[in-house]
């Protein structure tokens, strides 16, 4: 079945299956490869999406689910200022280790911080609690964010 | 790919007509709120539906709507529209907290409240908080519509009272002023965030000077379905606040529960930290009250 939606900011047209997963159809048949094959249950948050600006797991949902819908990576936010000194701060903070779960930190943080939900270092943690870093790096993660968001 | 979904005819519909006309038609049907729950299940093959129905889509059913005396929410409501709600944070903060725990906020973005009730896992982050209100569930089909209280709402894991061709409207919640000041949550998990709960105890209280008025506790995981705590209401009602009478209550949640060992937790563990979560919450409850010196 044929479905569209808005992806970084162009339309899209993509034949599915109707028991297609979006992240599938992200990774495998559009080619945006930031978003990670992790656990595949909703856990892990290395497949976070930004669906009609909010985080969401993408293996947990059907394509055909996203039709008419706004579907934003980390490839859509290259010239976002935020986001481009949200990446600048994981950078200079060390917050990167083997970098497989980036993107997904990455869309979730910037949409805490763009959404003025960090006021302190405690809602750093929870809103990046769907998140997993299994370098386990979380605290220069968590300084990076805090960075941005609080300066 | 390391899960295989079953294949499935999917339709998405857009009105609430549409979906009751589909139910009361096809067979082998599951309903797609968030898919949170169901996406996975299909996932790991509890579920082989032959059929999927997209409800996302149905405007209609998203809404949270004070009527004064009670607050209506719409089954398609977003866990996160609870939280941010200021309707539900001034009247029902017990629930608008413990959805708070549910989950992560990618899966808080998705997962709807009509969704975690109709999965009816004896888990369930928001039931303890709409049984200690006795919330009243709206069922509607094309045959019509009625509604039960949510204290009868369960009947066993992964089993409610809902027809095959019903499907959950609203959730109605009567506004009490006591229980929504004096309340308190607790979730023991396996970790702090993200999690499921070993088990999560929902208390809320009426105090009448040195007396419970009325007391309503409720807990998850640690029966076949949420349940109410009732030997410890009963027994608690009328007595005076103290601190020998609330230990003594919290180990009458025994009779009320009967927990199961898994892969989060034993039986023996469950009835021993349900023992600790009612008297914790009924001691936070009071503190809120404002009842002083509960340890005379």
């Amino acid at each position: 079945m044929l479905v569209k939606f808005r992806l970084n900011g162009k339309d899209v047209e993509v034949d599915v299956y109707p028991n297609e997963i979006l992240l599938d159809t992200l990774r495998l048949k559009l080619g945006v490869r930031s978003v990670k094959r992790g656990c595949e249950r909703g856990e892990c948050g290395t497949c976070t999406i930004l669906l009609n600006g909010s985080p969401v797991n993408s293996c947990l949902i059907l394509t055909p689910h996203v039709e008419g819908a706004e579907v934003i990576t980390v490839e859509g936010l290259e010239k976002d200022s935020k986001f481009k000194e949200l990446v600048n701060n994981f950078v200079n903070e060390g917050a990167i280790q083997c970098g497989f779960c980036t993107p997904g930190f990455l869309l979730t943080a910037y949409t805490a911080i763009i959404n003025q939900k960090i006021k302190t270092v405690d809602d750093v943690k929870k809103s990046l609690e769907g998140n997993l870093c299994r370098c386990t790096g979380y605290v220069k993660i968590i300084e990076a964010v805090a960075k941005t968001a609080l300066k | 790919m390391f899960y295989k979904l079953p294949e499935i005819e999917y339709i998405r519909v857009s009105e609430l007509d549409e979906v009751l006309s589909l139910l009361s038609r096809k067979e082998d049907v599951k309903v797609l709120a968030g898919g949170t729950d169901l996406v996975i299940d299909m996932k790991i093959g509890r579920y082989k539906p032959k059929t999927v129905i997209d409800i996302s889509g149905i405007k209609s059913l998203r809404y949270i709507v004070d009527e004064g005396d009670k607050i209506r929410i719409g089954a398609l409501t977003r866990m996160q529209d609870i939280i941010e709600s200021p309707v539900i944070r001034e009247k029902l903060p017990v629930l608008a907290e413990a959805v708070s725990m549910l989950g992560s906020w990618q899966i808080r973005n998705m997962a709807t409240v009509g969704g975690n009730l109709c999965s009816a896992s004896p888990a369930a982050d928001s039931a303890p908080p709409l049984l200690v209100h006795e919330a009243k569930i709206k069922l509607t089909s094309i045959e019509g519509t009625r509604e039960i209280p949510i204290t009868e709402f369960f009947t066993g894991p992964r089993k409610t009272v809902m027809h095959k061709i019903e499907l959950l409207h609203e959730i109605i919640v009567p506004y009490d002023e006591d229980f929504a000041r004096t309340y308190s949550y607790a979730k023991l998990g396996r970790r702090n965030s993200f999690t499921l709960s070993v088990v999560a105890v929902a208390t809320v209280l009426k105090v009448r000077g040195r007396r419970f008025e009325d007391v309503r506790i409720a807990l998850n995981a640690v029966a076949p379905t949420p349940v109410r705590a009732r030997s410890v209401e009963s027994f608690l009602r009328g007595k005076e606040i103290g601190e020998e009478v609330i230990e003594e209550a919290s180990e009458l949640v025994v009779n009320d529960i009967s927990p199961i060992s898994d892969v989060r937790a034993s039986a023996e563990y469950r009835r021993h930290v349900s023992m600790v979560l009612v008297r914790d919450t009924l001691l936070k409850a009071l503190e809120k009250s404002g009842v002083k010196e509960v340890s005379k």
